[in-house]
C-alpha cells in the first residue's frame, strides 16, 4: 500500500466477505464472473486464429489481467468513460463490447468495431463509452483527463476510467496528466495495471519507486497498490476512487499487480523472464481465485459454472461465425474517414 | 458569410483573434480556450487578452507549462463534446506535443471508423523577426501540413485570421493555424460579428499576367511590397495568398500559373522540402506544366535555424529584394 492511503470500506457487521460480495449482487458476480470468461476465450480464440492466419499484425494478449479490466468497470455506466492500452481487449469486453464486432475488426472487416481500419490496437465502442485503446504507451492518459474536464464542464456526473501499464509510468504523459488531473480536481480514476514488465524490461529496472501508487504523493491524490488478480479488491480500490471522483474530489491512482501469461506480443520469446516465475503467476490466475470465492461464498455451484463457460463457448464461436463471414472493406474506400464526410 | 458588416472598422490581427474567440464562446457553451499564460497575462502575444475577465477561469484555462499534455487534454475534451481552442506560446513548444497532435489527433476519427470526430483547433504562433533565436521563431507548417487527418492554415491578414479561426471552430476536424508573430500588430478592415472565411481556398491577392508568387502568410506581404515595386519597372505580378497548407487550394494556383506561365513560391519555412516543394511539383504534375515559361522558383527560409543577431536573422528568409530579384531573373530570361 502505498502512503496516501485511500478510504477503505467497514464490513457489514459480522459479514466478512470481500468488498465485491458485500457491495454486488449475485447477478453482478454471476455476470463479472461471465466477463472474465468471455475475455480469457476471447484472447485465447484471437491467438489461435491468429496462427490460423485469419488475423495479420500483431496483438498484446491479456490473458491473466482479467481481474483489474473486470473489476475496475464493475460499477461503471454506459456514459462513464474508459480510455484504454494496446493490451485493450479486456477493457473493451468489460465496458460492454460484442465479441462478434471486436473479432470481425481484427479479421479486417467492415463490420468490426473500427471498420477495419484500426484492428487490435484501436479497438473502440465509443457508444459504451470506451474511447479506444491506443498504440502508444502512454497515449491515452492526456486524454482521459481531457474527458473527465469534458464531464465537469457538461456537469455530468460520470467519470473517466485510465488504464495503463507499467510501462507509461515513466513517460512525460504520465506525469503531465496527473498533475493537471488533481490541480484541476477532475472526476478521472488512473488505473495502473503493473504486469512487471515494459515488453522486457522489468520495474525493477525501469522504476525508481517500488509500487507506481507512490508516484500519487508527487500528485497530491490517493495511491493504493492492490493485489490485480483479485477482482474484489480492484472492485474495491475502483470504488472508493469512483465515488471520490463523483463527489468532485478529484482523480486516483489504483495501481493493479498483476502478470500476463502471454509474451508481450507476437514476436516475444520470453527471454527475460522464467519458466519459473510464469508458473507461479499462472497458479495465482484470477479467474480460478473468483470461481473459488464464488462458491465458497454460495453463490455459483459447479453445474452453474459449466454453464456459464458454456454460454461463453457459444458467444465466442459465433462471433468467430459473424467475423468470418463479414464482408471485407473495398479498397476505393481505403481513404475515407480520413475527415469528416 | 452570415451578414458580416464591412464597415472600415481596423483590428490588429491579434484583435481579430480575440474577436473570434469571443464570438466563438458567446455563441457555443462547449468552446473554450486552453493554453499557458492565457488568463490574466492575456497570453504572450495577448491574443486572449481580458477574455478571462469576460468568460471567466473554467473557459480560459491557465494550463501548467505541459504542452504534451495540454495538446492531450484538448484532444479528450474534443472526443467528449466540447470544442477546445488549444494555444501554444510558440509554435515550437509543440514539438513536444506531437505525440498527441500527429498520433492521436489525426487519425482518431480514422482508425475508429469514422466512429468519432475530433473538433480540436490548435494555435501555433509562429516565425521569425522578434530576436528570440532558433527555438522560438521557427515556421514548421510543413511537418503538420505532412499529416493526413489534420487542415493546416496560415491566415495573412486580420480579415482571414478571424474569418479562417471561425472556421476552424465549426469544422468537426482538428485544424491547425499558424499565425505569424510579426503580423500581431498589423492592423486591417475586419468586419463585425460573425462571419467565415473557408478553408481549404487560396485567394488571389493582386492579379497580374507576367508571373505567380503563391506566398504563404508573412510572405503575402512582402511579395505586394514586391509587386509594386516591380510594377515601376513595368512587370505585373499575380499575388496569390496560399492561406490552406492543407487542404491546398490546387485550382485556385494552377489557373494562375496557366494564366501568367511563371510561379515562385515564397514561405519562411525551410526551402527544402517545405511547402513550395509541394506547389511547384503539384503545378510540376498538372496541365500547367505546358504553360510553363520558365523553371518555377523557390524563394524559403535558409538551411540554418533561426540566428539571433538582426541582420543574420533577415539574412536567412526571403525578403522583399530576393523576391524582385527571382522575379526579375524569370521573366527577364524570357524577354
Amino acid at each position: 500500500m502505498s502512503s496516501t492511503a485511500a478510504e477503505t470500506i467497514a464490513p457489514l457487521s459480522g459479514d466478512n466477505r470481500p468488498f465485491a460480495f458485500r457491495q454486488f449482487s449475485p447477478e453482478t458476480l454471476k455476470t463479472a464472473l461471465r466477463q472474465m470468461y468471455l475475455i480469457r476465450r476471447f484472447e485465447e480464440g484471437a491467438e489461435e486464429s491468429y496462427m490460423r492466419g485469419l488475423i495479420h499484425g500483431t496483438m498484446h494478449l491479456s490473458i491473466g489481467q482479467e481481474a483489474s479490466a473486470v473489476g475496475s468497470c464493475l460499477a461503471l455506466s454506459d456514459t462513464d468513460q474508459i480510455t484504454s492500452t494496446h493490451r485493450g481487449h479486456g477493457h473493451c469486453i468489460a465496458k460492454g463490447a460484442e465479441v462478434g464486432r471486436m473479432f470481425a475488426e481484427f479479421f479486417g472487416k467492415e463490420t468490426g468495431y473500427c471498420r477495419g481500419r484500426g484492428g487490435s490496437m484501436h479497438i473502440a465502442d465509443v457508444t459504451k463509452g470506451n474511447l479506444g485503446a491506443n498504440g502508444i504507451v502512454g497515449g491515452g492518459l492526456p486524454i482521459a483527463v481531457g474527458a473527465a474536464l469534458s464531464m465537469k464542464m457538461q456537469k455530468r456526473k460520470d467519470v473517466v476510467v485510465c488504464f495503463f501499464g507499467d510501462g507509461a509510468n515513466n513517460e512525460g504523459a504520465f506525469h503531465e496528466s496527473l498533475n493537471m488531473a488533481a490541480i484541476w480536481k477532475l472526476p478521472v480514476i488512473f488505473v495502473c495495471e503493473n504486469n512487471k514488465y515494459g515488453m522486457s524490461v522489468s520495474t525493477e529496472r525501469s522504476t525508481a519507486v517500488a509500487n507506481i501508487a507512490e508516484r500519487a504523493v508527487a500528485y497530491a491524490m490517493p495511491g493504493v497498490t492492490v493485489d490485480g488478480n483479485s477482482i474484489s479488491a480492484v472492485a474495491e480500490a475502483v470504488h472508493v476512487a469512483t465515488k471520490r471522483a463523483r463527489a468532485g474530489e478529484g482523480p486516483s491512482l489504483v495501481e493493479c499487480k498483476t502478470y500476463r501469461h502471454r509474451g508481450h506480443s507476437k514476436s516475444d520469446r520470453n527471454r527475460y523472464r522464467t519458466k519459473e516465475e510464469i508458473a507461479e503467476w499462472v497458479a495465482k490466475d484470477p479467474i480460478g481465485r473468483f470461481e473459488t470465492e464464488l462458491k465458497d461464498y454460495g453463490i455459483l455451484d459447479e453445474a452453474g459454472i459449466a454453464a456459464i463457460r458454456d454460454s461463453v463457448e457459444t458467444e465466442i464461436a459465433n462471433g468467430i461465425e459473424f467475423a468470418k463471414a463479414s464482408p471485407m472493406p473495398d479498397p476505393s474506400e481505403a481513404t475515407r474517414y480520413v475527415y469528416s464526410d | 458569410m452570415s451578414e458580416a458588416k464591412t464597415a472600415g472598422r481596423e483590428l490588429s490581427y491579434a484583435q481579430a483573434i480575440q474577436e473570434a474567440i469571443a464570438i466563438a464562446m458567446e455563441r457555443d457553451e462547449r468552446v473554450f480556450l486552453m493554453g499557458e499564460d492565457v488568463g490574466v497575462y492575456g497570453g504572450a502575444f495577448q491574443v486572449t487578452g481580458d477574455l478571462v475577465h469576460r468568460f471567466g477561469d473554467d473557459r480560459i484555462i491557465d494550463t501548467p507549462i505541459a504542452e504534451l499534455g495540454g495538446a492531450g487534454v484538448a484532444v479528450g475534451a474534443a472526443l467528449t463534446g466540447m470544442r477546445p481552442i488549444y494555444e501554444f506560446q510558440f509554435s515550437d513548444f509543440a514539438t513536444l506535443a506531437m505525440e498527441q497532435i500527429v498520433n492521436q489527433a489525426a487519425k482518431l476519427r480514422f482508425m475508429l471508423g469514422g466512429a468519432v470526430s475530433v473538433p480540436l483547433v490548435m494555435r501555433f504562433p509562429a516565425g521569425s523577426g522578434t530576436g528570440a533565436a532558433a527555438q522560438h521563431s521557427q515556421s514548421l507548417e510543413a511537418w503538420l501540413g505532412h499529416v493526413p487527418g489534420l487542415k493546416v492554415l496560415q491566415p495573412a491578414t486580420p480579415y482571414d485570421a478571424k474569418g479562417m479561426l471561425l472556421a476552424a471552430i465549426e469544422d468537426p476536424d482538428p485544424v491547425m493555424i499558424y499565425e505569424h508573430k510579426i503580423l500581431y500588430k498589423m492592423k486591417g478592415e475586419v468586419p463585425e460579428g460573425h462571419y467565415t472565411v473557408p478553408i481549404g481556398k487560396a485567394l488571389v491577392r493582386r492579379e497580374g499576367p507576367d508571373a505567380t508568387v503563391v506566398a504563404s502568410s508573412i510572405m503575402v506581404h512582402k511579395a505586394l511590397d514586391a509587386a509594386e515595386k516591380l510594377a515601376e519597372e513595368g512587370i505585373d505580378l499575380e499575388v496569390v495568398d496560399l492561406r490552406s497548407v492543407r487542404p491546398m487550394d490546387r485550382e485556385t494556383i494552377i489557373r494562375s500559373v496557366m494564366k501568367t506561365g511563371r510561379l515562385v513560391c515564397v514561405y519562411e519555412g525551410v526551402k527544402t522540402l517545405g511547402v513550395g516543394a509541394e506547389i511547384s511539383a503539384m503545378v510540376a504534375e498538372s496541365e500547367a506544366f505546358d504553360y510553363l515559361d520558365a523553371p518555377i522558383l523557390r524563394l524559403g527560409g535558409a538551411e540554418a535555424p533561426i540566428p539571433y543577431n538582426p541582420e543574420l536573422e533577415k539574412a536567412v528568409v526571403p525578403q522583399v529584394p530576393d523576391i524582385i530579384a527571382a522575379v526579375r531573373q524569370l521573366v527577364r530570361k524570357e524577354r
